[in-house]
C-alpha cells in the first residue's frame, strides 16, 4: 500500500542524509521525498511518499523516531489529509500543437508560465495521480522536459503535526 | 574564564567522571593530546591499533556501568575505528567515540587525512555530531554521552576539527540536557504488564527467552527475581548469558543456532513466550516461517520500540526499560501467583529433552576444545571474566562456561568481529583491575588484533589466553564440511607462529600444550604461579571437532544436528 509519512525534524547538517540512509540500508522504498524548512526555521518537514506492508510501514515509523533528529513522525495516508505536488513541464508548442497544448493546460488547470516561439513550461499542481494524467494525455512525443516536486501532504481540518 | 576547545574536551569528560580513554594520537587530535598531558585524572591508554582502542572502550563498558571513551585521529585513525564503533553498535554498548578531524576551513577539499566521519559512520552509530564551533562543543559531549547511555544504548561519533581544538570560549558544562527530539519511553504501559502477567497465569507450556538487554540494563536480578516466582524454564541468547544464572535448574541453556536441544524445543513448543530484552533474530529463531508455524502467545519487553514485532508478531509489546518493567511485573505478581497446574507436566517433558545430554563429547587422543572451556570453569571458580572471539571457540566458551552473573561474558554477538577478544580482554581488566580475565580465542581471530600484546605489556595486564589452535578456521571449516562436500576452501591457516615465543618475544609468558592430560596442570599454573602475568596458553587441539547442536541456517529450531546423529 502507498503511504505518505509526514517527519518533522531537527533542521541540522546531516538530517537528511540520516533518513535517506534509513531507507536504503534498510532496503524500504522511496517514491518521493520532499523537505524544506517549517515556519519555526529549527525544524524541517519532510513528505515521503513510500509503499509497503502494514509490517514495514509499523518499522518505517519506528525506525524513523529512533532516530535522534526526528521529532515527530506520522503516516498522514491513514486518515483524511491532502496532498500535492507540482510539476513543471516544457512541451513543444508549435503549429496546431500550439492551440492543443493551450486547451489541455486549461482543462487541468495548469498555467503556461513561460512561452516562447516553439514551447510552453506549464505549472500544475494536483495530486500525483493527476499529473501522471496529464502525461498521460499530452502525446509523449510533445513532452521535452519535465519536472516534479514530489509530494507534500498535511492532514484535514483538526489533525495538525506540530512540536 | 576561556579555554581552547582542546581544554574543554578533557574537562567534559572529568566531568563525565571518565577514567579511562583508549586511544591513539595523530595530527589532529595533537591539541587534544596536549592537555592529556598536563592532567592525571583522565588515563589515557596507549593501543596499537584503533580498531584495538574501540573494542577495549567497549568491552570496559560491557564489563562494568561505565561508558566506554575513545579518542582517535581524523581520516586512517577514524576508518581503523570503524570495525570497532560497528561491533559496538550492533550489541548497543554505550561508547563515546572522539574523532579529529581536519580544520574546517579545509573541510571537503580532500585535505591531508580528511575523510567524512560522519557519512561514513553513521549507519553504524546510534547518532553522530560534528562540532564546527567551539561554542558547540561543552553542549554536544554532554548531548553525546545522554544520548549514547539512555533508551537503547549505543555509541556516538563526536567530530572534531583541529581549529575547533584551539579556539577558546567559555566553559560551563551543562548540568542537564534537554532535547525535544529525543525522549526514549522509560516505564511500561500498565496496563499491557496487566495483561502480560494475565497470560503467564493462563499459561500451560511458558518459556521466559531473554537477551542482551537484559545484561545493559542491570536487570539480571529482577529477571533471576521474577524467574523464580514463576517458577518456568529460562533460556539466555548468547548476548543474554549470565543474566539468569547458568547454574540454576530453572535455565535450559543457550538458544539458537548451536543452542542446547532442550533450550531450541522449549523455545519453539512454548505456548508463552515472555521475551526480555531479546529480539528473535536469525541466529536464534532460525528460519521464521518454521517458527511462526507453532501457536503460541508472544509477551515482548524491550526499550526499543522497533525491536518489538520486527521478526515475528507480538502479542503483548512492553516498550520500557527491562528492570522497572520486571519490576512491575513482580509486584503484580505478588498478589499470589498460581502457574497452571500443566506447567508441571510441561517440565517433565524439558526433563526428557534434557535427557539428551546434548552436550555431550568425548575427550579421546587429542585435546578436545570443549575439555579446556570446562576446565577453564573448574579453575576460575566460574567467576572470570571471559571474552572471547568469533569462531567455534566463541561457541564453545559459551556451551560451556557457565555464567552465574551478567557481565562476565563479553563477545561480539551482532557483527561477529574475529579480533575483539584482546582487545576486549583489556578493557574488561581496566575496568574490574583485580578480577581474572581469560580470552578464548582461536588461531585465526587473535592475529587480527595480536598487536595488542604490546599494550598488555605496558600497562602489565595479566590477561589469560586461552588459544584454541585447531590450524584451522574451525568455523568456515565445518560448514565446509557440512554444507560444501568437504571442500576446504582457503579454510586452513598456514604459517602459524610459534606463539610461545611470539608471547615471549613481547615479554609474556607462553605454553604450549597438546596432551588432554596437561589441560588442567597448565591453567591452574596459568592462574596461580602465573597470576600477574600475561599468559599466552597455545592449546593444540582436535581439528576436527565440531560445534553442536547445529541450526542450519535457513532451517528450524528443531531441526537441529546433534552430535549423536553422526
Ligand atoms: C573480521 C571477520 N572476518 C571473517 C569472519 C568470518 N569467520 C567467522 S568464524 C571464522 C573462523 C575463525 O577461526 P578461528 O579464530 O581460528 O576460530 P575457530 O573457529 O577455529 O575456533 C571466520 C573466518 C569474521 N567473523 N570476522
Amino acid at each position: 500500500m502507498r503511504h505518505i509519512i509526514s517527519i518533522l525534524l531537527e533542521n541540522e547538517a546531516g538530517a537528511l542524509s540520516r533518513v535517506a540512509g534509513l531507507f536504503s540500508a534498510r532496503g524500504y522504498n522511496i517514491e518521493t521525498l520532499t523537505v524544506a524548512p517549517t515556519e519555526d526555521a529549527s525544524l524541517s518537514r519532510m513528505t515521503i511518499v513510500t509503499w509497503g506492508s502494514d509490517d514495514v510501514l509499523e518499522q518505517i515509523t519506528k525506525q524513523l523516531n529512533k532516530l535522534v533528529d526526528v521529532v515527530k513522525v506520522v503516516d498522514l495516508s491513514e486518515a483524511a489529509h491532502v496532498e500535492r505536488e507540482l510539476m513543471l513541464i516544457k512541451v513543444r508548442a508549435t503549429g496546431k500543437d500550439r492551440e492543443e497544448m493551450k486547451r489541455m493546460a486549461d482543462i487541468f488547470r495548469g498555467r503556461i508560465i513561460d512561452v516562447t516561439d516553439s514551447t510552453y513550461v506549464i505549472e500544475l499542481t494536483g495530486t500525483s495521480a493527476k499529473l501522471d494524467s496529464f502525461i498521460n494525455a499530452l502525446d509523449a512525443g510533445l513532452i521535452l522536459e519535465t519536472v516534479r516536486t514530489g509530494v507534500s501532504g498535511i492532514g484535514r481540518g483538526d489533525r495538525i503535526l506540530k512540536v | 574564564m576561556m579555554i581552547t576547545g582542546a581544554e574543554i574536551v578533557i574537562r567534559c569528560l572529568q566531568e563525565e567522571k571518565v577514567e579511562h580513554v583508549f586511544g591513539y594520537p595523530g595530527g589532529s587530535v595533537l591539541h587534544i593530546y596536549d592537555e592529556l598531558f598536563k592532567q592525571d585524572q583522565i588515563k589515557h591508554i596507549l593501543v596499537r591499533h584503533e580498531q584495538a582502542a574501540v573494542h577495549a572502550a567497549d568491552a570496559y563498558s560491557r564489563s562494568s556501568r561505565k561508558v566506554g571513551v575513545a579518542l582517535v585521529t581524523s581520516g586512517p585513525g577514524v576508518t581503523n575505528a570503524v570495525t570497532g564503533i560497528a561491533t559496538a553498535y550492533m550489541d548497543s554498548v554505550p561508547l563515546v567515540v572522539l574523532c579529529g578531524q581536519v580544520p574546517t576551513f579545509y573541510i571537503g577539499q580532500d585535505a591531508f587525512q580528511e575523510c567524512d566521519t560522519v557519512g561514513i559512520t553513521r549507519p553504524c552509530v546510534k547518532h553522530n555530531f560534528l562540532v564546527k564551533d567551539v561554542k558547540d562543543l561543552a553542549l554536544t559531549l554532554k548531548k553525546a554521552f545522554h544520548i549514547a547511555t539512555t533508551g537503547r544504548p549505543g555509541p556516538v561519533v563526536v567530530d572534531i576539527p583541529k581549529d575547533v581544538t584551539a579556539l577558546k570560549c567559555e566553559f560551563e558544562y551543562p548540568k542537564t540536557v534537554q532535547m525535544r527530539s529525543y525522549n526514549p519511553v522509560v516505564k511500561g504501559h500498565l496496563g499491557q504488564i496487566k495483561k502480560a502477567v494475565q497470560l503467564l497465569a493462563e499459561a500451560k507450556r511458558p518459556v521466559i527467552y531473554t537477551g542482551g538487554g537484559v545484561i545493559l540494563s542491570d536487570a539480571a536480578e529482577k529477571l533471576t527475581q521474577l524467574a523464580r516466582k514463576l517458577g518456568f524454564p529460562v533460556t539466555n541468547t548468547l548476548m543474554g548469558l549470565g543474566g539468569f544464572p547458568a547454574t540454576d535448574k530453572q535455565n535450559v541453556g543457550m538458544l539458537g543456532m548451536h543452542g542446547s536441544y532442550e533450550a531450541n524445543m522449549t523455545m519453539h513448543y512454548a505456548d508463552l513466550i515472555l521475551a526480555v530484552g531479546a529480539r528473535f533474530d536469525d541466529r536464534v529463531i532460525g528460519n521464521p516461517e518454521h517458527f511462526g508455524k507453532e501457536q503460541r502467545k508472544i509477551i515482548h519487553v524491550d526499550i526499543d520500540p522497533s525491536s518489538i514485532s520486527k521478526r515475528v508478531k507480538v502479542d503483548v509489546p512492553i516498550v520500557g526499560n527491562v528492570p522497572d518493567v520486571l519490576e512491575e511485573m513482580i509486584k503484580l505478581l505478588d498478589d499470589g501467583f498460581q502457574a497452571d497446574p500443566a506447567v508441571a507436566d510441561w517440565w517433565r517433558q524439558i526433563e526428557e529433552w534434557r535427557g539428551r545430554d546434548s552436550l555431550r563429547y568425548k575427550q579421546g587422543q587429542y585435546i578436545m576444545p570443549q575439555y579446556v572451556v570446562e576446565k577453564l570453569y573448574e579453575v576460575t571458580g566460574g567467576d572470570a571474566f571471559i571474552t572471547s572471539d568469533v569462531g567455534q571457540h566463541q561457541m564453545f566458551a559459551a556451551q560451556y562456561y557457565k555464567f552465574d552473573k551478567p557481565r562476565r561474558w563479553i563477545n561480539s554477538g551482532g557483527l561477529g568481529t574475529m579480533g575483539v577478544g584482546l582487545p576486549y580482554a583489556m578493557g574488561v581488566r581496566f575496568a574490574n583491575p583485580d578480577m581474572p580475565v581469560a580470552c578464548i580465542t582461536g588461531e585465526g581471530s587473535i592475529q587480527m588484533c595480536i598487536q595488542e600484546l604490546s599494550t598488555c605489556k605496558q600497562f602489565e595486564l595479566p590477561i589469560k589466553i586461552i588459544n584454541l589452535n585447531n590450524g584451522m578456521l574451525g568455523m568456515v571449516r565445518q560448514w565446509q564440511e557440512m554444507f560444501y562436500s568437504k571442500r576446504y576452501s582457503q579454510s586452513y591457516v598456514t604459517s602459524l607462529p610459534d606463539f610461545v615465543r611470539l608471547a615471549e618475544s613481547y615479554g609474556h609468558v607462553g605454553m604450549k600444550i597438546e596432551r588432554p592430560e596437561d589441560v588442567e596442570p597448565a591453567l591452574r599454573k596459568a592462574f596461580t604461579e602465573h597470576k600477574n602475568d600475561l599468559v599466552f596458553m597455545d592449546f593444540i587441539i582436535d581439528p576436527t571437532a565440531n560445534v553442536f547442536p547445529m541450526v542450519a541456517a535457513g532451517k528450524g529450531l528443531t531441526e537441529m544436528i546433534l552430535a549423536e546423529d553422526l
